[in-house]
């Protein structure tokens, strides 16, 4: 008994605060999918699974995923790719490896908001002086409207580029940490079997060994990749409101939920049960790789 | 081969330090200059002035919205660390009769990313009757089930002997863990303390939903609304920019040991 009460003073602050502000929430916006709730938090009218209909059907809810699914697909291999190949150079230089460790981890710093105020106004301005049309210019090309322009969707470099300036150095320490528990006793029996450093030991040991990270990497990006929500807003936002292309899942909850055009919690509440549906299961193989 | 490898990183670490550049750049120098025709990598004068210029305007909340964010980002780490942390240790050492269902109850957390449930999130604040409440900032972030199970894990690996010898010494749970495990933890909470304070001041998603009045702004929703409405100065916009990052790079440069160790043990349990 004595060890309950220890136990409670432990574990209890926290748990109460796990079950307000995480259960409640979860519970209360079930609760709300099966109500009719506009522009109040409680539930009015009964409408049984016609919230969820709604959003099944509804072509920009389902376009919000098509929106992640071009995300992820441009995001999740180049920054996979990019992050392990800069790893692999950085692991084996000794000379200011600590410099550029430092300069790719840097911008994790910057907050996403600071990033699209970069990449909007300056790097990606569409007129003339952004830096982007001024490289363009020098050969020869015409200034692109970048954030606006849908055919062809250009606003897609921007984002890509953006998430990947941000992101990179976390993963690039990732790779990092799992180079460096690959132990040296396997790259030197390779090398006396024959295989030269480089392509051959890449493929047969370096890659092999890094399966786990790999596999971590791979999820934590697709469940970021799903968030994404800062630079969206920022980059393509503007007072005016949001444009009706590039509405990625959260983007889409966020106007349907608390846009300017009038709150509605009941819609909101079932496209936030059907989206976190959606991810857990890829969380739920994220823990599986970070607790085994 | 080895000159190639220092080219190729070297082109690299340039292109990754250009943004940072743009902002101090833009931040400092004349409207004009920003958007002249012809693209200046060097601005030809520093402006100094743009600073008070800045500072001055009434119309940007500078000091309030960063004062905000320093406050959220300080609360939001002391508590996690504090609540998570004692959560961590019972569920790791505590013996007890239904240890195992509050434990589930923290995993199935997991599978649900915070971001996602903004919604929810919001209308249970908005019934307490937090919108633009520190209050509404700060709490619903403590309870992270990820940073209590991480400690989880770490205490499960800390040195049973130490603990032995603080009870041999007649020290109960509550004793062991302030005068014991903590000071020998120090490492651990300061790698996922570091990371709390730069995720608590880079998050915009929730700043957003919540600070709805300007007065509980933080630095990100003060410069998003600027960004998204132009509605001041290109210059001012990104010397405010420079002036939001500024703690953290510090933070970057100063504690870089912790931040990585923080990154891999976030990211990946080693």
């Amino acid at each position: 008994m004595r060890n309950g009460r220890a136990f409670w003073l432990f574990v209890g602050p926290f748990a109460i605060g796990l079950l307000v502000f995480v259960y409640v929430p979860i519970g209360w916006s079930l609760l709300l999918s099966f109500f009719d709730a506009r522009n109040t938090v409680t539930p009015s009218e009964f409408v049984g699974l016609r919230n969820y209909a709604d959003m099944l059907t509804d072509q920009p809810f389902l376009s919000s995923l098509g929106t992640f699914s071009v995300f992820a697909a441009f995001i999740v291999p180049l920054t996979f790719v990019l992050a392990l190949a800069l790893a692999l150079l950085v692991n084996q230089i000794s000379f200011m490896q600590g410099f550029f460790r430092s300069v790719f981890f840097l911008p994790t710093a910057c907050s996403y908001v600071v990033a699209s105020l970069v990449w909007k106004l300056s790097i990606f301005n569409g007129v003339r002086f952004g830096l982007a049309n001024t490289v363009l210019g020098w050969f020869g090309g015409e200034p692109v409207a970048w954030t606006v322009s849908t055919s062809p969707p250009w606003y897609w470099l921007v984002l890509v580029t953006l998430r990947l300036w941000l992101q990179l150095g976390f993963y690039l320490i990732l790779f990092i940490a799992g180079l460096q528990r690959i132990p040296q006793h396997l790259y030197e029996a390779a090398w006396i079997d024959g295989a030269r450093p480089g392509w051959q030991t890449l493929r047969y040991i370096t890659l092999p060994q890094l399966r786990t990270t790999s596999v971590a990497v791979v999820l934590l990006l697709l469940i970021a990749a799903y968030q994404a929500f800062d630079e969206f807003y920022n980059v393509l936002g503007t007072d005016r409101g949001y444009p009706p292309f590039a509405r990625p899942p959260l983007i889409y909850l966020y106007y349907t939920a608390l846009g300017s055009g009038g709150q509605d919690f009941g819609h909101g509440s079932a496209g936030a049960v059907i989206l976190t549906l959606l991810i857990a299961g890829v969380t739920l193989l994220q823990g599986r790789v970070i607790t085994r | 081969m080895k000159a190639l490898r220092y080219l190729a990183l070297s082109m690299a670490a340039v292109l990754f330090l250009i943004p940072f550049y743009l902002v101090l750049r833009n931040g400092l120098a004349t409207e004009q200059e920003i958007t002249a025709r012809q693209w200046t990598f060097w601005p030809s004068e520093i402006h100094w002035e743009n600073f008070g210029a800045l500072f001055a305007n009434p119309a940007v909340p500078m000091v309030r919205s960063m004062v905000n964010s320093l406050v959220v980002a300080v609360l939001q780490t002391v508590g996690q660390l504090l609540l998570c942390g004692l959560a961590g240790y019972g569920l790791a050492r505590i013996p007890y009769r239904y240890a195992n269902v509050v434990l589930y109850f923290v995993v199935a957390t997991l599978m649900i990313p915070a971001a996602v449930t903004f919604v929810p999130t919001f209308v249970v604040v908005s019934t307490l009757g937090w919108v633009s409440d520190l209050r509404g900032l700060v709490i619903p972030g403590l309870f992270s089930g990820f940073t209590a199970f991480l400690f989880r894990q770490y205490f499960l690996n800390f040195p049973r002997e130490l603990e032995e010898a603080a009870r041999i010494d007649g020290l109960g749970h509550w004793g062991t863990y302030w005068r014991v495990v903590v000071p020998n933890s120090k490492g651990f909470f300061a790698a996922l303390g570091v990371i709390a304070f730069v995720t608590s001041w880079n998050q915009f998603l929730w700043p957003l939903v919540i600070a709805q009045d300007q007065d509980s702004w933080t630095v990100q929703v003060a410069l998003s609304t600027f960004l998204t409405a132009q509605s001041i100065e290109v210059t001012q916009l990104f010397l405010a920019a420079a002036i939001s990052i500024t703690p953290l790079v510090v933070v970057f440069v100063a504690l870089q040991r912790l931040l990585v160790r923080g990154a891999t043990e976030t990211g990946i349990k080693g």
